[in-house]
């Protein structure tokens, strides 16, 4: 019967490995990056730039490693998403180096230039990839740890508010800096280890949750003992918004939270409670606290002038970042021509890195990062639904779902769809916590797709099943 | 679990989805609003990308470009002699945007109007780099220099135009200023603006088209053609004035002497406006009455605002009582008007009657100096009727052979003028304001009208009369359009 071929939920045994594919599709992540970088180099100085042998190797580098690691450890994982996220992480390095070319935001105050650090830190991502590809031999095993993901996730989610480590930037307190390393943001990887928390949490916790709930009017209301938890996570989120002013964060874990325990139970009451849980929360914290309320604020009147601290009306960065996104039309000005260093500081570079895109690539290159972004969800959710067990498929729906409120929040902002946050684009923007923890979260998702896809061993010959035996006294 | 599992990957692609809708919204249907937003840096930065077209006059372009580092901008804006200029062209500055010529006709001047595209496409198939058109005006550079020249050190303003076509010939303003002072984005640039903006004096103030004056005794032009029109009386008809003063309607003891005694007894208009009489102007003017006085003003472009294409303050006659449109009607009370609508009314009544738009750009160049839009001479209405005109011209002229306006009789020409020194400030307390209106019909068959206007220049009330100060500069401006003669 071939009606078990056009199953396309549940991986089908003997499956083609596809890392040909993949091989393929990382060579064009790797080409159209060198492609964007010459472009700037010829847009800036009419001259193909002298780093340009060295960026392809280097890329090259990467994604060659990458994909014989994947082919070695993880042979029947997805093909697509290590090409999408080789690319989105080449094209952020561009945009970078790119940015870096704008004197005005590349002073050593500023920090100077920014791109070779990123492709540091895009190194030691890939190694984070490596490493958990090559350790985590079955994504299972993060089944052990739930308790002790619990937390490490709340332990990372507070430290900023720890004193003397916790820095306050924008007025957001995401940041914490340890003297001798950096600074990093320990909510990029929170967000990992927390889907590894609910995953174990619910997966124990699903039929309790589900079943033991009353009816009324038509929706199935959970008990009180069980809306314990999501209570609790409730609050850590109001708290993360309150004394973080996090609101990016606040409606990751809430946002994650939610799918989460809706994909467990399948229980839509459980949506229509966090909904109303997260507008309470958003609109109160909004009222009261002064940062969110101003970013709401800049967010209903984007392109209203402020005053700039010298006795002037000086334009926002939220307007900044619309003139520039506008500027781009249906072409974009071309890679190396807009100006959206006109943003300033730093922000152009990391929560702004999209206003570069719109304003350089136009509408028609925003929308295709948008589109690659959704197709690496996408290949996400559909390893979530290949995945046999359902911590895999908890874990894999949780990992994809953060990643892409964290790609609507943060392109949501920058584009005034919805008031701006703190977060950083994955793997586009400026950040080595950032780029690090999405390649981990990327090698994770590959190893659950590769388990799910992985042929089930053939059944073992077993003579006994030639004929019956008949034991008789 | 894979049923919500599906139903999390369409929230997932209705999340993404809202984003696409998003930049679509932004870049496509809000992107034209965004990019040309007057916040937006980049429109200043591509004004100044490329070298600006020019603003021409004559045969000669009046401004010029320089090269400008240190900034997002390539280039600056130049005045070959700026306070000569600056009433004509505006400013455009890198740090303080742009104003009259150089703001409205920005398009043409950077090469981005849409009468450009096919320009512009030809450009970028040749890999050139986008061109600035330039802008042609109207002025006659000799008579802009004679008007200066003669406004020189004094508050006033100027304004030529050539009656039958209504072209602007001359427009000056002192005192003035050089906008190349502030075109670029420095310091130095800020200081200058800033100063220019406190100075007492308003130097960037264009009093041709953007201050309204009381125009005193040049309105009696005005006054008699309201009457000429409703028939109240003939220009040589006796309007039974009294000979040294007038009492204002409907007052006790308000009044109105006359400047020259002696002259004004039982006069007839044309001796009214010879010895600018204001007992019988006054009592024209009352025997009018405000309404047909307001729409014979509204006739000569009173009331309205012009734009040529430089948009002018609006001059006023406005509903008055008795008294008060008898004043009106020797242009003091609430009346005002700019220099440019005084020149309109001479160069109405030299043209016959007919007022023609005034206008001060000729035509607009592409890069390549095709002309992408001629200037064709407008007829605004007719201000008054030929009749009326021709008398009106009798009467100005005899004003200038044998009358207060003496003093720009001109051997070549035929012209017709008249004087006015208006009163103002608290209790006309304050230096009055010198007027000359005249035009000139020279023997070369060049016409022009003039409007000059003066203010307080001397401490010394006596001296400030509209032919003394006002005349001599209104003399050399004609002579410049019709020629010196013998």
């Amino acid at each position: 019967m071939s009606s078990q071929h056009h199953t396309s939920t549940i991986g089908v045994a003997g499956a083609p490995s596809r890392r040909n594919t993949e091989l393929a599709m990382l060579v064009f992540a790797v080409v159209i990056p060198v492609f964007a970088y010459i472009n700037v180099g010829l847009a800036k100085d009419g001259s193909v730039p002298a780093g340009a042998l060295g960026y392809t190797l280097g890329l090259g580098c990467l994604a060659a490693v990458a994909h014989l690691v994947v082919r070695k450890f993880a042979p029947y994982a997805d093909p697509l998403l290590l090409p999408i996220a080789t690319l989105l992480n080449g094209l952020g390095l561009v945009l970078i180096w790119r940015l870096d070319q704008e004197p005005s935001i590349t002073t050593d105050q500023l920090g100077g230039a920014m791109a070779p650090g990123q492709l540091l830190w895009s190194t030691v991502g890939i190694g984070l990839f490596v490493g958990v590809l090559v350790l985590l031999k079955d994504h299972r095993i993060l089944q052990r740890y739930t308790y002790i993901s619990m937390v490490v996730a709340l332990f990372l989610l507070l430290m900023p508010l720890i004193p003397g480590i916790g820095r306050n930037v924008n007025g957001a307190r995401i940041w914490i800096s340890i003297p001798g390393v950096g600074s990093l943001q320990p909510g990029e990887f929170a967000k990992i280890v927390i889907a590894v928390f609910f995953a174990g949490y619910l997966m124990v916790k699903r039929d309790a949750l589900a079943l033991a709930s009353r009816r009324f009017m038509g929706v199935y209301l959970p008990r009180g003992r069980d809306l314990g938890p999501i209570l609790m996570i409730w609050g850590v989120s109001l708290m993360i918004l309150v004394f973080e002013t996090d609101l990016g964060s606040s409606l990751l874990l809430f946002g994650l939270f939610v799918i989460m325990l809706y994909v467990a139970t399948e229980r839509t009451s459980w949506i229509i409670f966090g909904m109303l849980l997260s507008a309470v929360g958003a609109v109160s914290v909004a009222s009261f606290n002064s940062h969110v309320g101003l970013r709401v604020d800049r967010w209903l009147n984007p392109l209203d002038r402020v005053p700039d601290g010298a006795g002037g009306m000086g334009v926002t960065e939220t307007a900044q970042a619309l003139y520039s996104i506008g500027s781009g039309g249906m072409m974009g000005s071309g890679l190396g021509q807009g100006y959206s260093r006109l943003i300033g500081g730093i922000a152009p570079k990391s929560d702004y890195i999209l206003s570069t895109v719109g304003e350089e690539l136009g509408l028609t290159g925003f929308m295709a990062i948008l589109i690659l972004y959704g197709l690496l969800v996408q290949r996400g959710i559909r390893t979530a639904l290949a995945a046999r067990d359902p911590f895999g498929k908890l874990l894999a729906v949780g990992l994809s779902g953060a990643f892409v409120l964290q790609v609507f929040v943060v392109a949501g902002g920058v584009t005034a769809l919805i008031p701006l946050t703190g977060m950083t684009m994955p793997f586009l923007a400026q950040g080595g916590s950032s780029v690090i923890a999405n390649w981990a979260l990327i090698a994770i998702l590959l190893r659950i797709s590769d388990t799910a896809r992985r042929p089930a061993p053939a059944p073992a010959q077993n003579p006994d099943a030639e004929m019956t035996q008949v034991v008789r006294p | 679990m894979n049923k919500p599992l599906r139903r999390v990957a369409i929230f997932a692609g209705l999340l993404v989805l809202a984003l696409l809708a998003r930049v679509n919204w932004l870049q496509f249907v809000q992107g034209e609003e965004l990019s040309t937003h007057k916040d937006n840096r980049r429109v200043a930065i591509g004004r100044y990308a490329i070298p600006r077209g020019d603003i021409i006059v004559g045969d000669k372009s009046v401004t010029g470009h320089a090269e400008t580092t240190g900034s997002d901008f390539k280039f600056k804006r130049t005045w070959k002699d700026g306070p000569l200029w600056a009433p004509v062209t505006g400013y455009a500055s890198q740090a303080f945007g742009a104003n009259q010529l150089e703001e409205i006709n920005d398009g043409i001047l950077t090469g981005t109007d849409d009468r450009l595209f096919f320009d512009r496409t030809i450009d970028m198939i040749t890999g050139e780099e986008r061109q600035g058109g330039d802008v042609v005006t109207t002025i006659n550079a000799d008579a802009q220099r004679a008007a200066y020249n003669g406004l020189k050190g004094k508050k006033g303003a100027a304004v030529a135009i050539d009656p039958k076509t209504g072209a602007i010939l001359a427009l000056v303003s002192t005192p003035s200023y050089d906008p190349s002072s502030f075109a670029g984005n420095s310091d130095k640039d800020s200081e200058a603006w800033t100063k220019l903006n406190s100075d007492k004096n308003k130097p960037m103030l264009n009093r041709a088209l953007r201050e309204t004056y009381p125009p005193g005794s040049t309105f009696k032009v005005v006054t008699a053609a309201a009457a000429l029109e409703n028939g109240t009386y003939d220009i040589d008809q006796n309007t039974h004035s009294d000979p040294v003063h007038y009492k204002l309607p409907l007052t006790t003891d308000s009044w109105l002497p006359n400047p020259i005694a002696g002259k004004c007894g039982n006069a007839s208009m044309e001796v009214g406006l010879q010895w600018s009489c204001n007992t019988v102007f006054a009592k024209v003017s009352d025997e009018v009455g405000n309404k047909a006085m307001i729409e014979q003003a509204e006739k000569f472009g009173f009331n309205e605002e012009q734009f040529v294409p430089i948009r002018s303050a609006e001059s006023v006659y406005p509903e008055m009582d008795r008294p008060q449109n008898a004043l009106g009607g020797i242009g003091q009370s609430s009346v005002r008007a700019t220099p440019l609508q005084m020149a309109m009314v001479a160069a109405a009544v030299a043209n016959d009657g007919k007022l023609m738009k005034p206008y001060l750009v000729d035509k607009l160049l592409a890069p390549n100096l095709d002309t992408i839009e001629r200037t064709e001479p407008q007829e605004l209405r007719e201000a008054v009727s030929e009749e009326t005109a021709r008398k009106l011209q009798q009467g100005m002229e005899t004003v200038v052979r044998d009358g207060t306006g003496a003093p720009v009789q001109l051997t070549n020409a035929t012209v017709g003028g008249k004087t006015g020194t208006a009163q103002h400030g608290d209790k006309n307390e304050a230096l009055p304001y010198a007027w000359m209106i005249t035009y000139a019909k020279g023997e070369n068959g060049k016409d022009v009208a003039v409007a000059v206007v003066v203010e307080d220049g001397s401490a010394d009330r006596e001296q400030i009369s509209g032919s003394g100060i006002a005349g001599p500069i209104a003399k050399s401006v004609m002579q410049a359009i019709v020629g010196k003669g013998a």
